[in-house]
């Protein structure tokens, strides 16, 4: 099965090579979802209106790179939704309209958002908390702190700077008429990602999520790479706070369930749970395509009140294809951990 | 294994396919597009209620016009010299709260508080004690529970969660012989001293839609904008607005959910222009109306017609771009009314069985009054709390 036939058609051995990330299949259904998208509604294709769902899409581009450096490393971050209505809440109530504060205040939100990463990181390498509980901790700890901090609902309001980067753009593009910051900033964070993944951290990153233990005795320092990940994730998460804040303004709902949007997001792209697989553009292709089956949804008028069954629909059809794809790994190589017990062994991991 | 993956990808395509042709329908369905049913479901819908309402928005209330939360609409006083208390002062209310989960009742549980303090200051009540169940049946049925069992409650107060659910355990309030006082959102139960409630959900989706047919030239197009299905006193909104303009000559495009997201309104409202014009808004609930009109903002669009809410980052930007628009109230002030009545009921004084409270729409010639008034609040603040008497204004309110 792994053998290519050799008589195989040019475009389709290239199909073919890019499915081994699940790029292929993610790209597939996206563009299906835009074709029958374009079958509704032709104008979705100029500019602007093309522009105005890049820019929408954007935020959950950079929560789903996020989410996947964590996952990749075999772990999980459910905090991200709470953090980004954490940040959004913050920057409103120290800003509170004064254009002066804006930069001040987006170096607190890096420095929160780093803080947050930190504690996930910590928690789950150090205390050998798994992930899922302390992310699931963390999500609750946000959101009743703002609430707390609050009294329940947001005050303060945002400059009009602070919301520049999510509502605005580089005006009078020829064909899109607007190029908004927020798929420029998109953009270059997912180029970021990509060309971490190919060094060396990202690698380690990788090899842990795949094996921790072979990572951990080849020389890669897992709690640290781990860390680095939910690091990562957390500041992706504030970035997308920015840009979330900046193109709707501060409502007390902001940032609800978003952690699970962008885990979607992520599966979809194929990014294999558990870790070790998966690339990044399948990831934010992942997002785009989450969003581009919501905006689907509304083009025929389905109401957004099933948008979470859908959602649910289809992390469990993502993982069970990808469980599928799963058989043809090579044999005998081990999913994560070996049978015989090396718990033990994760605390050196240099010999 | 290819294969099996392009059949998937296939039969993915050909169902996206065959349900966008099937649901080609609604854009031409009459009586307004977009799965807009123009008759009220009958769930949520009753006639009798409805013209009710609209009727108690021409009723001049009784009692003081400048303490609206005293005022009451046909009242029918009760006797309450059953529960006379000895010395109110050791009183101790006890409130039993569905939640603080958003601005509006953040605002109203503020007021509360600072109304208490008033009658503590004044010996009418004594101990305040709270719990807030966050919009969970079942905590607040033993939260009530708690307080039934605890024996110290001179008076119960319930803001409830849900109706059907939370009736048993209001009932069971009653029993245990203290006065209960219910506000808000009601229950399927006459077991209480009083039921405090503005006119209702009709009256108010009733006073949005009006002002829309009011100000839009016939066939012009109109987008509602929900929070959520299911609630009662949104629902009540909706089935108003659909009656009235079932019966108007606007071309209603449909409705969205929007769970007052402000990114998920100002996307659905973006997507609805780029598929045409949006004349007018219509919307259950203020929360994330400026995000609707930024929505046009960006597109370079006019600004619609629009009822919002009485929050002020919606009256301001009312203001500041000149819209044509209306404020429905849901009057925030209610909060205060069932800390008098507590008082009132201890003291043996009468009250009404059910006591309709006042509920006008904020217009445009009311708006610059009311932006003064509230000029230092935060902008997720309602201009119609009522509080300005209160101990602690406007600090309480401002830095909360």
């Amino acid at each position: 099965m792994t053998e290519t036939p050799a008589r195989r058609s040019a475009p389709l051995a290239l199909l073919s090579s890019l499915g081994r990330g699940g790029t292929a299949t993610v790209l597939l259904l996206l563009v299906l979802i835009f074709v029958v998208i374009a079958t509704r509604n032709p104008s979705f294709f100029e500019g602007p209106p093309l522009m105005a769902f890049a820019k929408k899409a954007a935020p959950l581009i950079i929560l789903a790179v996020g989410q996947y450096l964590v996952i990749v490393s075999g772990e999980f971050d459910l905090s991200v939704g709470s953090l980004v209505g954490a940040q959004v809440v913050i920057a409103a109530r120290l800003i509170d309209g004064e254009e002066g504060m804006t930069l001040p205040v987006i170096l607190v939100m890096l420095a929160f958002g780093l803080l947050v990463g930190l504690v996930n990181g910590l928690i789950t390498t150090l205390l050998k908390v798994p992930s899922i509980i302390t992310t699931l901790g963390m999500m609750l700890v946000l959101f009743g702190a703002v609430r707390f901090w609050t009294g329940g609902a947001p005050t303060g309001s945002l400059s009009e700077a602070f919301r520049v980067p999510g509502r605005g753009g580089i005006e009078g593009v020829p064909f899109l008429g607007q190029l908004p910051w927020a798929v420029l900033i998109a953009l270059a964070l997912t180029v970021g990602a990509v060309f971490l993944m190919r060094s060396p951290l990202g690698r380690s990153l990788m090899a842990t999520g795949d094996n921790d233990v072979a990572a951990a005795f080849s020389g890669v320092r897992v709690q640290r790479v781990r860390t680095l990940a939910f690091v990562g994730s957390a500041l992706m998460a504030t970035v997308a706070a920015i840009l979330i804040g900046g193109f709707a303004g501060v409502t007390a709902q902001v940032g609800q369930g978003m952690e699970f949007t962008a885990i979607t997001a992520v599966v979809l792209g194929g990014v294999v749970l558990g870790g070790g697989r998966g690339t990044v553009v399948a990831a934010a292709l992942g997002a785009l395509t989450v969003e581009a089956l919501f905006t689907l949804f509304n083009q025929l008028y389905l109401p957004s009140t099933i948008q979470p069954s859908v959602q649910g629909f289809i992390i469990i059809a993502a993982v069970a294809y990808a469980a599928r794809r799963g058989d043809l790994r090579p044999p005998g190589r081990p999913r994560r951990r070996p049978d015989h017990e090396p718990e033990r062994q994760l605390g050196t991991p240099r010999r | 294994m290819r294969v099996s993956r392009m059949l998937l990808a296939g039969t993915a395509g050909l169902t996206l396919m065959l349900s966008a042709c099937t649901t080609d329908a609604p854009d031409d369905a009459a009586g307004g597009g977009g799965g807009a049913e123009m008759t009220p479901d009958a769930e949520w819908f009753d006639q009798e209620e409805f013209d009710a309402q609209l009727a108690q928005r021409e009723i001049e209330p009784e009692g003081p016009a400048d303490e609206p939360w005293l005022q009451a609409i046909e009242p029918e006083w009760t006797d309450t010299s059953e529960f006379v208390h000895d010395s109110p002062e050791d009183a101790t209310l006890c409130f039993s709260n569905a939640s603080v989960s958003n601005p509006w009742r953040v605002t109203g549980f503020i007021t509360m508080e600072q109304q208490v303090e008033a009658l503590q200051e004044e010996g009418r009540i004594g101990e305040f004690r709270v719990s807030d169940a966050a919009d969970d049946d079942n905590q607040q049925i033993s939260d009530i529970q708690a307080f039934v069992d605890s024996g110290d409650c001179d008076a119960i107060l319930i803001s409830p969660s849900t109706t059907a659910t939370l009736t048993p355990a209001v009932e069971t309030a009653c029993e245990s012989g203290v006065p209960v006082v219910v506000f808000d959102r009601g229950v399927n139960s006459d077991c209480m001293v009083t039921f405090i409630h503005p006119i209702g959900g009709y009256a108010y989706g009733a006073d949005a839609a009006e002002f829309l047919v009011d100000n839009l030239e016939p066939g012009s197009t109109v987008l509602a904008l929900r929070i959520l299905p299911g609630v009662d006193v949104l629902e009540h909104r909706w089935a108003a607005a659909q009656q009235i303009f079932g019966g108007s000559e606007l071309d209603v495009l449909g409705y969205e959910f929007t769970e007052g997201d402000g990114a998920k309104i100002k996307d659905l409202v973006s997507q609805h222009l780029q598929r045409g014009e949006v004349d007018g808004i219509w919307m259950d609930a203020g929360d994330g109306a400026v995000a609707a009109l930024e929505a046009f903002e960006d597109a370079g669009r006019p600004y619609p017609v629009i009822s919002g809410e009485d929050e002020l980052s919606f009256m301001r930007k009312w203001d500041e771009e000149g819209l044509t628009a209306v404020a429905p109230v849901y009057s925030n002030f209610q909060w205060r009314t069932p800390v008098l009545a507590a008082s009132m009921i201890l003291a043996g004084e009468e009250v009404p069985a059910e006591w309709i409270l006042p509920q006008e729409p904020i217009g445009q010639g009311e708006l610059q009054e009311f932006l003064d008034r509230n000029s230092d609040m935060p902008s997720l603040h309602y201009a119609k709390f009522g509080g300005e008497d209160l101990p602690g204004f406007p600090e309480a309110w401002t830095d909360r």
